[in-house]
């Protein structure tokens, strides 16, 4: 259950297991990432009266004493033209303050932290959870990425301790396989450079170099930066090997 | 020639597996039928077959002896690919892969006596079905416009002739003359897709006919890659495109295709060419079968199979599985997952989790292309987005290129995974 999840120190944990997987490549820890809710949005909808007293949200949702919070989710702060905002708030979208989960969770858990001289008089909610919950209650009032891919995500991701099945895989071939099939929406197997580069016939170290490197984000290419950022160390390893023992 | 040698050692292993078959499953082969050839059924048929290796008997059922993928369809509008280009066959699928495609359409399912039963006759037995249909329109959801119009108003939501007759009807506007789109409601097939489209007519006209005007009549309040798009138009086609959002009454039309006009909020409209995209639903053998809750089949996503028969897994398009866009990538990537969870249940083979991804390119102009994409994770619930990346405006003419470049490589790949 999702009893403490402190957003904040979820994404420091997943910082710290990156790092021990840079700094422990010889270890056997293997992660792998797994999504869970925001939060529980029915739970969210309860807390969220304390906010409707000021904010609508929903179906024909109106500005009241804040803004409606329709499709909060990706925009920028101090965002309708129909509402007259605080100095403090104005000037946070001047420095480019966009309304994504972590602002947002910032921002009701302390609102004059994140942004000084705002009007919002709220002295925020200090439990980690309930603030996820009613982040998870008005997420569903944004864009939907089926219908807008780039819209905000509705799932946190986690790296987690893969348990002793998964862990069996390690360097399984098939495994291997099934991961590459994600490769080949893209990348041919065998053929001509057609665009996109040919992955197979690599020395496996340098595959090995270059899948980290964009796992890092030191290597440049948005698609493979998300592709890679997702597969732990022996996945890679299991890749490597696949694509190296194919002709 | 390697696929001489895929097919004698497909014919040596599916021998062997035949007479092991019985000791081990008591049975036949189990058989997997798939119905729908395109972006999620022929993805699955052919993970299937090249993962089981002839220990499950795999039947395509697919109308098309040609098949012409939506993407890149809006390129051959705008002249950048041939129509040919786009066409596909199932050959290397049944004689690589020992697939049985078998040309006809889908009638019915009978999912107590688990068959499918085809226009010609025949009934296919089935021990997992998997359904990847795409879509069909969504009856009077655009007044005045039913599939009976599709000649004199396009959809062009299913390639082919469609795409033809509308690439046509575009040349042939007179000088000065207005293109008008009716624009679809959320959720629908490719979600950049009519953006693009736009931009590829746009620049058919600029070329041939520059004083046209096209006008675009949109239900939502906005869409997907809308600051690039509309950055695209200014840069390249300033001043010709007219884009009536929500706000602005663009979900309320009706069109009239003898008269060749639309009505879009209340004001007339006469137009030289109309694409008509309506909304639109799941395949309608999905309705058929049962499963669909709404206009779309609901599915558990860690597995792709039906909410309402987990005998029968659906893909694409057609499925209401959360977070993915309905895209042929997105088809793609689930198919990955079903062929998995359908080899697990009759083989026993492994299963993996489930992981999911989707890139969207489009292209604005020559050599102007764009893209947004993301990763997902199968909960309980949803298949849920986790992570993602989009184009920026303003990116320099080289990385747009490379882009461009980057879908035309990805468009050899993905059809090279689905038709082997």
């Amino acid at each position: 259950m999702l009893t403490s999840n402190h957003l904040t120190d979820d994404l420091m944990r997943i910082w710290i297991t990156t790092l021990a997987f840079i700094a422990a490549l010889s270890s056997a820890a293997v992660a792998d990432e797994t999504a869970v809710q925001i939060g529980d949005a029915e739970r969210g909808a309860d807390i969220f009266r304390a906010c409707s007293i000021c904010h609508d949200v929903g179906q024909g949702a109106k500005h009241r004493v804040g803004p409606h919070l329709n499709g909060i989710f990706d925009r920028p702060a101090a965002g309708f033209e129909d509402f007259k905002y605080s100095k403090g708030i104005i000037r946070a979208r001047r420095d480019g303050l966009i309304w994504d989960l972590e602002r947002l969770d910032a921002y009701i858990e302390n609102p004059k932290a994140l942004v000084s001289g705002t009007r919002m008089n709220f002295r925020g909610i200090k439990d980690a959870q309930d603030r996820h919950d009613v982040l998870a209650y008005l997420r569903q009032f944004s864009a939907s990425p089926q219908d807008i891919p780039e819209a905000a995500p509705t799932a946190l991701k986690r790296e987690i301790e893969l348990d002793e099945a998964i862990l069996s895989i390690e360097g399984d071939p098939e495994y291997g396989e099934y991961l590459s099939t994600e490769c080949t929406t893209c990348h041919q197997i065998g053929g001509d450079y057609d665009g996109i580069p040919v992955i197979t016939g690599w020395p496996e170290e340098d595959f090995v170099t270059a899948m980290h490197a964009y796992k890092q984000k030191i290597r440049p290419h948005p698609v493979m930066q998300m592709m890679a950022g997702r597969l732990a160390d022996e996945e890679i390893a299991a890749l490597a090997a696949y694509f190296a023992a194919l002709e | 020639m390697t696929i001489d040698r895929r097919r004698l050692m497909g014919a040596g292993v599916a021998a062997a597996a035949a007479l092991q078959a019985p000791a081990v499953l008591g049975q036949a082969r189990p058989r997997a039928v798939v119905v729908g050839g395109g972006a999620g059924g022929a993805t699955a048929a052919r993970y299937i077959a090249k993962g089981a290796k002839g220990a499950i008997d795999v039947t395509l059922v697919e109308p098309s002896r040609s098949y012409y993928t939506c993407f890149f369809s809006n390129l051959y509008i705008g002249g950048f690919r041939e129509l040919s280009s786009i066409a596909h066959s199932y050959g290397t699928l049944a004689s690589a892969y020992g697939i049985n495609v078998v040309h006809d359409w889908a009638t019915g399912i009978d999912r107590e006596a688990r068959t499918v039963s085809l226009a010609g006759g025949a009934s296919l037995p089935y021990d997992r079905l998997i359904l990847s249909p795409g879509i069909d329109f969504v009856e009077g959801a655009v007044e005045g416009w039913d599939v009976s119009a599709q000649n004199k108003m396009p959809h062009a939501y299913k390639a082919g002739s469609q795409s033809e007759l509308l690439k046509a009807q575009i040349e042939a506007m007179p000088e000065g003359g207005t293109f008008v789109m009716v624009a679809p409601p959320n959720p629908y097939r490719c979600p950049p897709g009519p953006y693009e489209r736009v931009s590829m007519v746009a620049h058919v006209l600029k070329e041939k006919n520059p004083t046209a005007k096209i006008i675009v009549a949109d239900p939502k309040p906005k869409f997907s890659k809308m600051a690039l798009f509309q950055e695209g138009w200014g840069n390249h086609y300033d001043g010709m495109i007219d884009w009536i959002g929500e706000e602005f009454g663009g979900g309320n039309v009706s069109v009239d295709p003898d008269a060749m006009t639309v009505s879009i909020d209340g004001e007339e409209v006469k137009a030289d060419a109309c694409n008509v995209i309506p909304a639109m639903k799941a395949g309608r053998i999905c309705e058929m079968a049962g499963i669909t809750e709404g206009n779309w089949a609901p599915v558990d996503g860690r597995t792709m199979q039906s909410r309402l028969d987990e005998n029968i897994h659906v893909l694409g398009d057609a499925c209401a599985q959360g977070d993915m866009p309905k895209s042929g990538f997105s088809a793609n990537s689930q198919a990955k997952v079903a062929a998995m969870a359908v080899r697990a249940a009759l083989t026993g083979s492994k299963m993996f989790p489930a992981k999911f991804s989707n890139t969207c390119w489009s292209l604005i102009d020559t050599n102007d292309g764009v893209k947004v994409g993301a990763t997902y994770e199968a909960t309980e619930e949803k298949i849920a987005k986790v992570d993602g990346f989009i184009s920026q405006t303003g990116e320099n003419a080289e990385l747009r290129q490379a882009t461009y470049e980057e879908s035309v490589g990805w468009y050899a790949g993905i059809t090279k995974d689905m038709f082997g």
